[in-house]
C-alpha cells in the first residue's frame, strides 16, 4: 500500500475538515431559521416572584388559579407544589393562542404535556411561562417531569382541551374543567 | 509489580466496583418502573437507589478511572518515573474516604436527593463532604499531571509532548475549569443550608453554576476514550495514527468547548433570558467539530492499519481489521453507538426543539448511549489492553472479552432505543411508578419491559466483565508483556507549534469564552437577586 505522503494527509484532513463545517453550518443554519422565522424558542421570560408569599397576594392566590379569559386572550395559572397541581385540572379551548403561567411556592418542579411541545421547568423564585395553541381535543397528562421528592411520580394535571364552542367563560371570564 | 501499577490498579478496581454496585441498581429500577412487580419497590428505595447509581456511575467509576488510567499514561507514555507518588496515593485515600462517606448517608436514606442535587432539597452535610474529598482527590491528580508533563517538557526542549500525555493533560486542565461550578455551588449554597447556617436558596443562581460543569464533565469522562481511540487503537490494529496534529486540535477543542456551552441544560429554565441561551446553544454546535475530526482521522488510521494487512478496494480494508482484538472491537462497537447517541444529541441541543424532548426518556437514552455506551466501552477495552501490563499475567480466554464486549453494545441498544421512542411519546424522566391502568401511559408497557431485557443483557456483560478481570490476576495465566505501545503517527510530528504542545493560549482563551457565556447569566443573581426559596431538608 503507498504510504499517503504528508501533503496528502494535511490534503484529504482540510477536505473532512470543510465539510465538517458545511454539516455544522448547516445544523445551526436550521436552528437559527426555526428561532428566527418560526419564532420557535424556549420558554425564557425573566420574572421574579417569591415563592414564600406568592399565594398571599396578586396573581397567585387561589381565586386567580386557572383559566381566564379576559379580551381575546386566554392565560392558564397554576401552582406547583410538592406534590400536586394547584388546580389539578385546567379548561383549555382548541386552536387558540393560550398562555401557561406557573409558579413554584417550594421546589424545582417542571411540566410538559404529552403530545404537545409544551414544556419548562417551573423554578421557585421564578415564574414560567409558556405560549402555546392546542390543536387536538381531549384531556392531556401534563406530569411533574423534575424530581421534586418522594411523591413526585403521583403529581400530575390534566389539560382539558375542548372545541370553540364547548369553551364558554362565566360572567368573570372563567372556565374550570368542574363547570362541565 | 511496580508502584505504577499498583496506583492503577487499585484505583480502576475501585471504580469498577462502583460500577458493579450501579448496574445491579440500574437494572432494579428499570424492573420497578415496568407494568411487572419488582421487590422492595417504594418511592423511598427507588430515590436512594437513584442517587447511588448515579453517584457510583458518573461520580466514582469516572474519576478513579481517569485517574487511574492518567496515572499509567504519565508513566508509560512519558517513559520515566511518575512524580510525587506519595500524593497520588494520598489523593487515592482522600476519594476512596469521601466516596464512603458520601455513601453512609445515601444508605441511610438521608441524601435522596440525586447525584444532581436539586437544591433546595437538601440532605445531609456528610454527603456533600464527601463527594468534595473526591473532588479534592481529583485536583491533587490535575496538579501530578500537569508537573508530569511540565517535568517531560522541560527534559526535552523543542520535542513534541506524547499525544497520550497531551491529551491526559487537556483532560486535567479542563477538569480544574469545570469544578469550578460545582465547587461554588456545593461550598457556598448547599453546604452551607445542609449545616443549617441558611434557611433559603438561591435556586436560579445554583442551577446555573451546577450546568458550568455540567457539560464539560461529560467530556473528562470521555477523553480517556478519545485517549484509546487515538494512540491505543490504531496500534492494536497493526497501523499508523492518520495524523498527530488532528489528535491534539481535537484534545484543544474539548477544553475550549465544552465548557461555556452547560447552559444548554437550562433551555427550558426560567432564570435565563433567551440571548445568552442562544449564545451557549451557538458554542455548543461547535462541540461537533471535534468528534467529527475524530470520526475522520480514527477512520483514516484504521484504513491505513487495513491495508497494511492486505485490506483493498473502497470497503475490503474493514474486513481485513483484527476484529479479534477486543480494542479494535470496541472501536467499532463505540463508533456504531456514538452515531445514535450523537445524532439524538443534536436534537437536545436544537435550542427550540429541545421542548420536545426534555426531560424525557429522550435524553436518558441520549447519555445511556453515549457515556454507558461509546464510553464505557472504551472503559473495558482499555482495561482489556493495559490489565496484562499491570498484573503480569495474559487473560488464558480472549474470546469471552470479545463476548462482553458485545453483549454490552447489544444490551446498550435494546435498552435505549426503546427509551428514545418512549421519549417521544412524552415519557418522562424520574419516575418511580407509571400508573399503566392510563389508557395514555397503558402502551408505553411493553417498551418499558423491552428495554429491561436490554438492562438484564447489560448486567450479565457487567459480570463478565468482573470475571474476565479477575481471571488476569491468577497465576496459571500466561506471562505478559509489560511494555506499552502507542500508536506512532504516519508522519510523526518533527515540530508542534506551541499552541499544540501546551495549554497556555487555551486557558486564556478559555477563560475570554467562560468571561462572555457566564459572566452577566451569573451576574445577574448579584445586579437583581431572586428571592430565595425555603430549604426543604431530606435528612
Amino acid at each position: 500500500m503507498p504510504i499517503a505522503s504528508e501533503r496528502d494527509v494535511l490534503r484529504s484532513e482540510f477536505r473532512w475538515g470543510l465539510l465538517t463545517a458545511a454539516a455544522v453550518g448547516l445544523i445551526f443554519l436550521a436552528i437559527l431559521t426555526a428561532a428566527l422565522a418560526w419564532q420557535i424558542n424556549p420558554p425564557s421570560n425573566v420574572e421574579l416572584i417569591d415563592p414564600k408569599t406568592l399565594h398571599l397576594s396578586g396573581e397567585f392566590t387561589e381565586d386567580n388559579l386557572g383559566t381566564q379569559v379576559q379580551g381575546d386572550s386566554v392565560t392558564i395559572r397554576m401552582i406547583a407544589s410538592q406534590f400536586a397541581f394547584l388546580p389539578r385540572c385546567v379548561v383549555a379551548p382548541q386552536d387558540r393562542p393560550v398562555t401557561l403561567r406557573l409558579v413554584s411556592p417550594d421546589v424545582i418542579h417542571g411540566i410538559l404535556v404529552t403530545g404537545t411541545n409544551v414544556n419548562t421547568m417551573v423554578v421557585p423564585g421564578y415564574v414560567s411561562q409558556v405560549h402555546t395553541t392546542f390543536t387536538r381535543t381531549g384531556d392531556l397528562l401534563m406530569p411533574c417531569h423534575e424530581f421534586c421528592g418522594m411523591g413526585h411520580s403521583q403529581m400530575w394535571a390534566t389539560i382539558r382541551v375542548v372545541e370553540p364552542d364547548a369553551f364558554t367563560p362565566d360572567a368573570q371570564g372563567r372556565v374550570a374543567c368542574a363547570q362541565r | 509489580m511496580r508502584s505504577v501499577e499498583r496506583l492503577t490498579l487499585a484505583h480502576l478496581w475501585a471504580g469498577f466496583a462502583a460500577f458493579a454496585v450501579a448496574c445491579v441498581l440500574g437494572v432494579w429500577q428499570m424492573w420497578v418502573r415496568s407494568p411487572l412487580t419488582a421487590p422492595l419497590s417504594t418511592p423511598d428505595h427507588y430515590y436512594q437507589s437513584v442517587t447511588a447509581h448515579g453517584v457510583a456511575m458518573a461520580y466514582l467509576l469516572t474519576t478513579f478511572f481517569v485517574m487511574g488510567f492518567g496515572y499509567y499514561v504519565a508513566e508509560t507514555s512519558l517513559s520515566r518515573p511518575l512524580p510525587g507518588k506519595g500524593w497520588a496515593w494520598t489523593a487515592y485515600v482522600l476519594s476512596l474516604a469521601g466516596a464512603l462517606t458520601a455513601a453512609i448517608p445515601i444508605l441511610l436514606n438521608k441524601a435522596t436527593v440525586l447525584y444532581t442535587f436539586y437544591p433546595p432539597l437538601t440532605g445531609s452535610a456528610l454527603f456533600y463532604l464527601g463527594l468534595v474529598l473526591v473532588v479534592v482527590g481529583s485536583w491533587i491528580w490535575c496538579a501530578l499531571m500537569l508537573i508530569a508533563m511540565g517535568q517531560w517538557r522541560r527534559d526535552h526542549p523543542g520535542e513534541a509532548v506524547p499525544l497520550a500525555m497531551f491529551g491526559t493533560t487537556a483532560n486535567a486542565v479542563m477538569w480544574l475549569w469545570t469544578t469550578v461550578g460545582v465547587a461554588a455551588e456545593v461550598l457556598f449554597l448547599i453546604l452551607p443550608a445542609a449545616l443549617g447556617l441558611t434557611q433559603t436558596i438561591d435556586v436560579g443562581l445554583s442551577r446555573t453554576l451546577f450546568s458550568w460543569t455540567l457539560h464539560a464533565i461529560v467530556y473528562f469522562w470521555l477523553i480517556p476514550a478519545y485517549i484509546a481511540f487515538y494512540t491505543m487503537a490504531p496500534a492494536e490494529a497493526g497501523g499508523r495514527l492518520y495524523s498527530d496534529t488532528m489528535g491534539r486540535l481535537t484534545f484543544v477543542l474539548f477544553l475550549i468547548y465544552s465548557l461555556p456551552v452547560g447552559m444548554h441544560h437550562l433551555f427550558m429554565d426560567p432564570e435565563h433570558a433567551t440571548g445568552f441561551k442562544f449564545l451557549q446553544m451557538t458554542l455548543t454546535v461547535l462541540v461537533a467539530v471535534p468528534t467529527l475530526l475524530t470520526v475522520f482521522t480514527i477512520s483514516a488510521s484504521m484504513e491505513v492499519a487495513g491495508r497494511l494487512r492486505g485490506g483493498t478496494g473502497l470497503f475490503g480494508w474493514i474486513r481485513a481489521l483484527p476484529w479479534e482484538r477486543p480494542m479494535v472491537l470496541a472501536t467499532g462497537l463505540a463508533f456504531f453507538m456514538l452515531w445514535f447517541g450523537g445524532g439524538g444529541g443534536l436534537v437536545n441541543m436544537s435550542f427550540g426543539m429541545n421542548a420536545m424532548v426534555h426531560n424525557t426518556s429522550w435524553v436518558t437514552a441520549h447519555f445511556h448511549l453515549i457515556f454507558g455506551g461509546t464510553v464505557v466501552i472504551m472503559y473495558f477495552a482499555i482495561a482489556y489492553s493495559i490489565w496484562p501490563k499491570l498484573t503480569g499475567w495474559q487473560s488464558p480466554n480472549v474470546s469471552l472479552q470479545r463476548l462482553q464486549l458485545w453483549l454490552w453494545a447489544i444490551g446498550m441498544m435494546v435498552m435505549t432505543l426503546p427509551w428514545h421512542y418512549l421519549g417521544l411519546q412524552g415519557q418522562w424522566r424520574r419516575v418511580a411508578t407509571f400508573d399503566y391502568t392510563n389508557p395514555l401511559i397503558a402502551p408505553w408497557g411493553k417498551w418499558v419491559v423491552f428495554s429491561l431485557i436490554g438492562g438484564l443483557i447489560l448486567l450479565l456483560s457487567a459480570a463478565l466483565f468482573i470475571y474476565n478481570l479477575a481471571i488476569m490476576h491468577r497465576q496459571p495465566a500466561r506471562k505478559a508483556t509489560t511494555s506499552q505501545s502507542y500508536a506512532l503517527a504516519l508522519h510523526p510530528p518533527h515540530h508542534v507549534p506551541a499552541s499544540l504542545n501546551g495549554f497556555r493560549l487555551w486557558n486564556a482563551v478559555v477563560l475570554v469564552l467562560m468571561l462572555l457565556a457566564y459572566g452577566y447569566p451569573i451576574a445577574q443573581f448579584f445586579i437583581n437577586p431572586a428571592p430565595g426559596a425555603v430549604v426543604h431538608r431530606v435528612d
